[in-house]
């Protein structure tokens, strides 16, 4: 009788174990909802752009950017780097920035440019730090290349 | 000789502070991640050195710096003034002058301060291994007969330190969360005021020292601090130090900072509280 009762304890102890797991989100989109799902990415590519329009310094960088798919890739890249239902379909990191020989000033200039457009379109702290540390993460792929 | 030498040094320091050539100026880095000057006018917190360099100057650039900070508790106060330079993100060099005085006017020290850092390997931010920096600072104190009279071997001496600083933009509460450990090798007394080595105990020893701090928003910081400290001179205790600082980065420019200290005891006066407040300006 005791024996079973552990049996059952243990069994129970595995079943809460299996539960758990099961109940652990496979896919965290809390960033993407922070952010304001679509429309608030949308709103914060937009200022973004606006922003990296005022940063001279880095300007040169976009002289031939074609700014209307910039901004669709920009939004599904966001949206993919933060948990949201997108699939990024731009270039990747590297090969895109190649040549460019982005500054680390540089680098910092446009997230410099991403935090203003993240605190104008009214993004939490929290959410924010969240995002450029994603970005933060990507910095040696962009960076002298 | 020496202290013409520094005041030259001085000098240098603040001719480039004025002069610096503007393709090369600084502030390439994030917003507060150029940290403040502590005490003995190397880049870090408040009393502790850091492994990061003053100013915003990336690896293209270089940048200066000023400081001016106070320190009052109960029986003493203490002044300092400095001037760093930054050369592309690798090398720190720094002068500061300390003012010391007790409040009965009994006892009035300074001092002259030359430092030295080299960033050895990696970044405050973006690299996963902490940002670490060798610096030593040069100190030589004016009064030698009353330090002399303490005890003390010597009014000149050599600190070595070892800094390792690592932030982390998404640290706790989502914060951008910072850390710093330092390893000090010193014979100093009292920062280098009551001079070097002791009759209690003369050589150099390690000490450790840490920081932590944390940005509530983009420009404020809170964190604590911790220096551990020699105690060499049987006429006069020494205590560690601690303190409890917030930080304000209104811009690249400046940075101030204010600090409750506690400096234990000090030339024979019982444990010392008070107030730091430090600003640093940067070019």
């Amino acid at each position: 009788m005791k024996i079973k009762i552990y049996k059952c304890l243990l069994v129970g102890f595995f079943v809460a174990i299996l539960g758990a797991c099961q109940s652990t989100p496979t896919h965290d989109d809390s960033l993407y909802l922070e952010l304001g799902g679509e429309s608030g990415i949308t709103k914060i590519i937009d200022i973004f752009i606006y922003e990296i329009g005022q940063t001279e310094e880095t300007l040169h960088h976009f002289e031939d950017t074609d700014i209307d798919r910039f901004r669709e890739k920009q939004i599904e890249h966001i949206c993919t780097l933060s948990g949201g239902p997108c699939t990024y379909t731009g270039d990747e990191m590297r090969p895109v920035h190649q040549g460019m020989n982005i500054s680390e000033s540089g680098f910092n200039a446009i997230t410099n440019a991403m935090i203003r457009a993240l605190n104008t379109a009214g993004v939490s702290i929290g959410a924010r730090n969240r995002l450029l540390a994603i970005i933060a993460a990507m910095r040696e792929e962009v960076i002298y290349r | 000789m020496l202290n013409r030498l520094q005041k030259l040094l001085f000098l240098l320091i603040s001719c480039q502070l004025i002069f610096i050539s503007s393709e090369v100026t600084a502030g390439g880095k994030l917003i507060g991640s150029a940290g403040a000057t502590q005490v003995e006018g190397s880049g870090g917190g408040g009393l502790v050195p850091w492994a990061t360099l003053s100013g915003y100057a990336t690896r293209d650039e270089m940048s200066a710096s000023a400081f001016f900070s106070a320190v009052s508790v109960d029986d003493f106060r203490m002044s300092s003034y400095g001037a760093a330079y930054t050369y592309y993100d690798r090398i720190e060099v720094s002068f500061t002058h300390h003012d010391f005085n007790s409040d009965d006017k009994t006892t009035a020290l300074a001092q002259n301060i030359v430092g030295f850092k080299v960033r050895l390997f990696g970044d405050l931010i973006f690299t996963s291994w902490p940002q670490v920096a060798f610096g030593a600072q040069y100190k030589h104190a004016n009064n030698t007969n009353a330090i002399r009279a303490l005890g003390a071997k010597d009014d000149h001496g050599v600190d070595y330190y070892l800094a390792a600083t690592k932030a982390w933009l998404d640290g706790p509460f989502h914060r951008n969360f910072v850390l710093n450990t330092t390893l000090r090798y010193s014979k100093a007394n009292q920062l280098g005021l009551q001079g070097f080595g002791g009759d209690k105990q003369n050589g150099y020893r390690g000490l450790i020292e840490a920081s932590a701090g944390i940005f509530i928003t983009r420009y404020w910081m809170v964190g604590a601090e911790y220096r551990q400290k020699s105690d060499q001179l049987s006429a006069v205790k020494e205590d560690d130090w601690k303190d409890v600082f917030v930080s304000f980065f209104p811009n690249k420019k400046a940075a101030l900072s204010f600090a409750f200290v506690d400096l234990g005891r000090i030339g024979g006066k019982g444990t010392q509280k008070g107030a730091y407040l430090s600003l640093q300006l940067t070019y």
